[in-house]
């Protein structure tokens, strides 16, 4: 139990799983297990929460049920660069839909998407709070203000050359 | 209501007074005075949900309007159940669902039969304003029992309270949130990859048409109606005991010769009784028991009748297999009969046999698909199953006048059967026609009473020690899957060795079946009393019948003579018992 099953949950998630089982309503730590999970591999896959079901001896669909009701759980592996456009009022005023729009063209993939080759996901932001930067665009925690829908495949180019952003 | 000292409470509902035991809610208050306050989502048996708001009410000095089945009494509370206002209340509620509910009521399977449409009605929806967006599904059906139609969904949540709290199952959840929101498997994956026992207790509570049994109702009428086909039938014992409900006749009337008849009206060759494989089944599986008292191996045996149990084991606990009894259903047993046994004695091409199984079981629509339960050639021993539902649907639609047939016998060798196979249909029927044999055979003596009164009572649990030939014999009988853990906890826990165990699936065995006819009027869907009046039904058919004790059953006798041998022969063996297999994927106990 020291390491990862094959492909399973890796050893410190299958300890904090047991601690879990130790305590009064092993139950009620089934979103602190799943945050452990997505914080460790990017999302939730099927083995993953199937695995967390059984150790923490919660039933699949209450798993799903939960995974699925909260925004915050990914259940689609994350691209290496997550961008995420703000979709918030001031940034959609200043034209965040254009740019929206030109990742959606440029990566071939809708919102919530991942490409092909893993690199890139386009994820759904609402305001960041910086709204004189507006339109703002995150990849992963690097923020890049005033985006134009023309700048896009350039920008896309440079994260793709490890320029900027951290992987 | 935990305390000792229970407290009377005092309110007026609609300006009666009412004095309630604490902890009453509103609605189980008002019903004391005759006022059945409208609801939806709420079941007495299943935990409080409050989700559909159908069954508000003013109380006075509450601001908004309080669900009644939710709500406990309080001394000096004032309440009203109906104003116009609340009318209206209720009255919007019912067309909000409505305007993302399918308008296919005419063409629906649950037309004349739906809790929505009945409040639709009642609550006085005439008109539909709006027209709202409308959820967008496809029809699951994956499963050879259970469809699911999450189109029609109200999200009241019943299913779901019905496979967890009862069932134990936990196979559906809701997923996603908001209009999204979807009753489903885990991962809203296909029902038959889920742990789905097919018990089909989601089509019994499912107010609306959102769970349906795959229909046979197609391939039966077309089997009858191809001159080359040999249609043969069998009912189960529970069938009998409910279907003149589908008639309008009270529950817990006996049915038996009226069934048979109108089997024959619709045009089936050969009338024969599933009671007739349970008789079968005692004799193989008290001979299994008496072997496995002998060896000490083995113990507790598991019955096995209940398909919907069989998939439990093999999904929840497999570690009991090897407890399982092998015996075959008797459903199983009497069609593996007829295409053998039958077949041989009258000359009857097996290609030709067309067997129909009418069963109050969804979950036998999946039992003769499993591999084991095919012939050498891959096709099925038992052709279809239809279940009560079903059966009801095609009298009517021939139009038979079901109530004033004459009524029918079985046909023989496989239709005559003793008292002891009639009780199978209820809990602790099993337990009570094995301990009628198996009894007899140990002490090698007649019994004096034929009656174990100990393990009847349609209760979800019972546990009894018996005294038989100077032996110790402990047994327990479980219905209803979350009974069926508590029992297998135990077991594993050692804390008593138990020598029989009945399981059966569905709440009060066969009878609360997931294809039983929908509650009759005054009743509720796994209404205890419903269950209780057919459970008394077949307890009245086994006490009149002259031969009670399945052994007894002199074509069962002749069976064996001209053909098994003896129980648990190697010919009974290889036609009469079967095996399982743990299943994926795991339950969670």
């Amino acid at each position: 139990m020291a390491t990862a099953t094959k492909d399973g949950l890796e050893s410190d998630i299958v300890k904090f799983i047991s601690q879990c089982r130790k305590k009064e309503h092993p139950e009620s730590y089934l979103i602190a297990v799943l945050h452990k999970v997505q914080e460790k591999y990017g999302y939730l896959s099927q083995d993953h929460m199937n695995e967390v079901a059984q150790r923490l001896q919660v039933p699949t669909s209450t798993v799903s049920g939960v995974a699925t009701f909260y925004h915050f759980f990914r259940l689609r592996p994350r691209g290496k660069y997550a961008i995420s456009v703000c979709l918030g009022t001031a940034c959609f005023v200043k034209g965040a839909d254009k740019v929206l729009n030109a990742f959606q063209t440029e990566l071939g993939i809708e919102m919530g998407e991942t490409t092909a080759d893993g690199l890139f996901s386009l994820e759904n932001t609402r305001c960041l709070g910086v709204c004189a930067l507006a339109p703002v665009v995150t990849i992963n925690d690097t923020v890049y203000s005033k985006v134009t829908a023309n700048q896009v495949p350039e920008l896309i180019r440079q994260v793709k050359s490890g320029k900027n952003v951290e992987g | 209501m935990k305390d000792n000292a229970m407290k009377n409470i005092e309110l007026t509902i609609d300006n009666t007074t009412v004095s309630v035991p604490e902890g009453t809610t509103i609605m189980e208050a008002a019903e004391t005075i005759g006022i059945k306050i409208p609801r939806l989502c709420y079941h007495p048996d299943l935990s409080l949900e409050g989700a559909c708001r159908v069954c508000i009410v003013e109380v006075q000095g509450s601001r908004n309007y309080l669900p009644s089945c939710a709500t406990r009494v309080q001394d000096g509370m004032k309440v009203r159940t109906n104003s116009p206002e609340i009318r209206q209340a209720r009255r919007d509620l019912i067309e909000l669902i409505l305007d993302n509910h399918p308008r296919e009521c005419q063409t629906c399977e649950r037309d004349g039969n739906c809790e929505l449409q009945d409040l639709a009605y009642s609550l006085g929806v005439r008109e539909r304003l709006f027209e709202g967006k409308r959820k967008a599904h496809e029809i699951e059906r994956s499963s050879a029992s259970v469809i699911r139609d999450a189109e029609k969904c109200i999200l009241c949540r019943r299913c779901v309270r019905v496979c967890s709290e009862i069932q134990g199952i936990h196979n559906l959840s809701q997923l996603y949130r908001g209009f999204d929101t979807v009753v489903a498997p885990a991962y809203e994956g296909p029902m038959a990859e889920s742990v789905c026992i097919n018990c089909g207790q989601c089509i019994n509570v499912c107010p609306v048409a959102s769970f349906l049994e795959k229909s046979s109702t197609e391939p039966v009428w077309a089997a009858l109606a191809d001159p080359n086909k040999h249609v043969m039938v069998q009912i189960a014992p529970s069938i009998r005991a409910a279907i003149a409900e589908g008639f309008n006749a009270p529950p817990g009337t006996p049915a038996t010769g009226q069934t048979v008849t109108a089997l024959r009206r619709l045009g089936f060759d050969v009338v024969f009784d599933t009671n007739f494989g349970a008789d079968l089944t005692i004799v193989e599986e008290a001979h299994e028991f008496m072997e496995r008292l002998k060896t000490g191996k083995n113990l507790p045996l598991l019955t096995s009748c209940s398909p919907g149990w069989i998939k439990f084991l093999e999904h929840f606990y497999p570690e009991f297999i090897p407890n399982a009894s092998s015996c075959k259903s008797p459903m199983q047993m009497l069609s593996t009969l007829m295409k053998t046994f039958y077949a041989e004695k009258t000359g009857i091409s097996v290609r030709d046999i067309y067997v129909v199984g009418i069963m109050p079981c969804v979950a036998k629509k999946f039992e003769i698909e499993r591999p084991e339960h095919l012939m050498p050639d891959g096709t099925p021993y038992t052709d279809a199953v239809l279940t009560t539902r079903e059966l009801i649907w095609m009298i009517k639609a021939y139009g038979i006048d079901f109530m004033n047939l004459p009524e029918g016998e079985f046909d023989n060798p496989l239709g005559y059967s003793t008292g002891a196979a009639d009780i199978f249909g209820t809990t602790g029927g099993v337990m009570e026609a094995a301990l009628r044999t198996a009894a007899e055979k140990l002490t090698g003596q007649p019994l004096a009473h034929l009656d174990f009164k100990e393990v009847r009572a349609v209760s979800g649990l019972k546990e009894a020690s018996l005294e038989i030939a100077g032996q110790k014999i402990n047994v327990a009988v479980a219905n209803g899957l979350n009974n069926a853990k508590t029992i297998l906890e135990k077991v594993k826990a050692g804390k008593k060795q138990y020598h029989l165990i009945e399981l059966m699936a569905c709440p009060g065995g066969c009878i609360g079946g997931g294809g039983q006819p929908y509650p009759p009027e005054g009743h509720y869907v796994l209404d205890p009393e419903v269950i209780r009046l057919r459970a008394n039904a077949l307890y009245t058919i086994d006490e009149r019948k002259t031969i009670r004790k399945s052994h007894e059953n002199p074509f069962i006798q002749t069976l064996y003579e001209e053909y098994l041998e003896k129980p648990g022969s190697h010919k009974a063996h290889e036609i009469l018992h079967t095996s399982y297999s743990p299943r994926e994927p795991k339950g969670i106990k």
